[in-house]
């Protein structure tokens, strides 16, 4: 308990968590990385890519990505409404019982349980767990907000409210199963309707999960870090109901030239293509907010994080639309290209994001100073350079791998068979995973010193801590 | 002012608007004669075939095989026959998947035999040297699991009594079992002797990837 009566425990129990998911996950995916070049390092059934790269996604998405938005959700509520969370008990119960789902869920996914629905992998029984801690989470945050103090809900509450609502329409739809047994279910769709409502899952998982959510962080936390208010408050409410309304229509770029009826992927397109406006509100939204400030970039280590973060966004919004178009994606889809394209969302604007909230949060909630900023800057250079680096390659190798499937001879023959394309990828493979090592050094760094700040003595009587 | 005041209102038009592009394009499309498309041709899958798809799915193959041919010219010359989408009529869940790591899979049911397939998951190194697929030896020392295979193929709507899949699967079993299996040596490479005469994990892998595309190209060949 820290001012104003507000529970710090489970934005604390959160925080850990999302280090310790943030930690396993990206090990499982240095791993993964290896064995693309390496398919010695398939030692075993429950180390072969084909299981371990799901524990990879689902260990970030719903591991990482989601412990850190409670942790701060848990945060933001409590400071935007100057009010303690409602129900206190059932928080902890949250933390707990969303461990426990994470911890079980990476062992079915060890032992093959596998729906095969990207990010929807988990079998039932695990969905019912995530559905009951997205339920105890939901009952707090209305719980709250209809407790509260301050009347008008900032931003960043709308994102919280918007994600709330979306996942749990999207994550039980996307999960309608017949059980076969304790471990093993149908879905109800078929077919193309199958690959439809999979991917409206997917894509809007992705949109409510790696958008909405850190939105609602950068928004938070940026005007708080620069101590400059939002720029437009006009343009953060038009860009919300835009993104709101255009995200849901999107999910059909991912099937491309499929069987899936065409109306639907050219409507898809469309929609992606509108998708540019609402996302570039919130990147210009960001730019304008330092307008005149500039210097904090250099004078304001967490400023820096949150600017590179939200450049990231912006140029990820502008790649995921081209690459959605039915003839970029006729080169790229199914190639390297598209986890480059994944990878500089989640390690360039996520990550990037959720460690500057924490590094602005946690020294808050244990009222002291955070244990090292220089290590902080090193942090920051770290996943910088590895992202980048990470991605570029992906890239490169998914526009090599693209116009290899397609070259022909004079004689319109195929130039390459599949084997040739595949070998010729593995110097880029072999730079991804040292990218990787470079970024998780980063991270390495990063869990140091928020355990170093946790763990160092308080100075008595020291008010809370200041931002440089 | 207005509904930023009003979280439980705001919720509820939050999810409103949310809801309008999910009805256009995912809950109409749900009914609709085009995504639902059947064709006389194409069959749903024996028992041991689902049992296969079963391990194919355990194993995680989708993230990095494909299952469908793209109208493209260099993929329909590389892959085959563009796929359609009546031939997915019985797949719950779909595995059009969504990277290829590895090539696409949608037309190779016939295109080697089975001997191919035992050699090359035994240790796809063997057949080719520079792939970075991960050896599958292992799934031929399992025994087919069969507890389930009628329950399935009633959840699938495959129409099969328990009789017929007790047949499908000792008819596979006898097939693969026979002295004169035209794949036997390769299939005794890696199989155990005493599960010689049993349905293991890798025949029903076998027979899944074999049944791929096979209806279709069927068709062609009547054609």
């Amino acid at each position: 308990m820290s001012d104003g009566g507000y529970n710090y425990r489970v934005v604390r129990g959160f925080a850990f968590s999302a280090l310790f998911w943030l930690l396993v996950g990206l090990a499982v995916g240095l791993w993964i990385a290896f064995e693309m070049f390496n398919p010695a390092l398939n030692l075993t059934p429950w180390l072969s890519f084909g299981r371990l790269r799901v524990v990879h996604t689902n260990g970030m998405g719903l591991g990482f990505s989601l412990a850190a938005i409670f942790a701060a959700t848990y945060y933001m509520l409590q400071r935007l409404t100057r009010t303690p969370i409602a129900f206190p008990r059932l928080a902890q119960a949250h933390l707990y019982l969303f461990n426990t789902v994470l911890a079980l869920g990476a062992l079915s996914l060890f032992a093959g349980m596998n729906t095969t629905k990207e990010y929807a992998e988990l079998e039932w029984p695990i969905d019912i767990g995530v559905v009951i801690f997205w339920v105890m989470f939901a009952i707090n945050v209305f719980g709250t907000l209809i407790k509260r103090q301050e009347k008008q809900m900032y931003i960043s509450l709308w994102y919280i409210i918007a994600m709330t609502v979306a996942i749990a329409i999207l994550y039980i739809v996307n999960n309608l199963e017949v059980p076969i047994s304790l471990f093993k279910s149908y879905t109800i769709y078929s077919g193309a309707n199958d690959a439809n409502v999979e991917w409206w899952y997917g894509h809007n998982v992705v949109g409510f999960i790696f958008t909405v959510p850190i939105l609602a962080m950068f928004y938070y936390f940026l005007p708080k870090v620069s101590n400059l208010p939002i720029y437009s408050h006009r343009l953060s409410i038009v860009s919300f109901w835009s993104l709101n309304f255009a995200y849901l229509w999107t999910g059909a770029h991912h099937l491309m030239l499929s069987p899936l009826p065409e109306w639907l992927q050219t409507v898809a397109m469309g929609f992606s293509l509108f998708m540019i406006a609402p996302s570039w509100g919130s990147v210009v939204n960001g730019y304008y907010t330092l307008n005149g400030n500039w210097d904090q970039m250099r004078t304001n280590y967490l400023v820096k994080f949150f600017i590179a973060g939200i450049t990231f966004y912006g140029l990820q919004t502008l790649q995921g639309p081209l690459q959605g178009l039915r003839t970029l994606s006729a080169f790229f889809h199914y190639t390297d290209w598209v986890p480059g394209h994944v990878h500089m969302g989640t390690m360039g604007w996520v990550t990037m994001i959720i460690s500057a909230s924490f590094y602005y949060m946690i020294p808050r909630i244990y009222d002291r100073e955070i244990y090292s900023v220089k290590l902080a800057n090193i942090h920051f250079w770290l996943m910088m350079v590895g992202q980048i680096v990470w991605t570029s390659a992906m890239w490169i190798a998914g526009i090599q791998q693209g116009a290899m499937w397609k070259a022909t001879n004079p004689d319109g023959s195929l130039m390459y068979n599949f084997l040739d394309t595949v070998a010729s990828l593995y110097p880029y493979y072999q730079i991804r995973f040292g990218a990787g090592v470079i970024f998780f050094v980063g991270i390495l760094i990063f869990a140091w010193n928020l355990v170093m700040t946790v763990r160092q003595k308080q100075e008595p009587g020291k008010a809370s801590p200041s931002i440089l | 002012m207005g509904i930023t005041s009003k979280p439980v209102v705001f919720a509820i038009l939050s999810a409103a608007v949310i809801l309008i592009g999910t009805t256009v394009t995912v809950f109409i499309p749900l009914f609709m004669p085009s995504t639902q498309p059947v064709s006389a041709y194409i069959k749903p899958y024996t028992a041991v075939e689902q049992e296969g798809r079963d391990i194919y799915m355990r194993e995680g193959c989708n993230n990095c095989h494909t299952q469908t041919v793209r109208p493209l010219r260099t993929e329909v010359l590389r892959y085959g026959e563009y796929s359609k989408p009546e031939e997915f009529a019985y797949d719950r869940p779909f595995l059009w998947g969504s990277k290829r790591t590895g090539p696409d899979l949608n037309r190779v049911g016939g295109k080697y035999p089975d001997s191919w397939h035992y050699t090359h998951f035994k240790r796809p190194q063997g057949m080719f040297e520079k792939s970075n697929m991960p050896p599958y030896f292992w799934l031929a020392k399992n025994r087919l699991d069969t507890s389930y295979s009628f329950k399935k193929t009633t959840v699938l709507g495959y129409g099969y009594t328990e009789a017929m899949v007790k047949q499908q699967l000792e008819e596979y079993r006898a097939k693969v079992a026979d002295e004169n299996y035209p794949s036997k040596e390769s299939r005794n490479v890696v199989t155990p002797p005493e599960l010689r005469k049993e349905l293991t994990e890798m025949d029903a892998l076998v027979a899944y990837v074999q049944k791929l595309g096979r209806d279709v190209k069927s068709i062609e060949k009547n054609q």
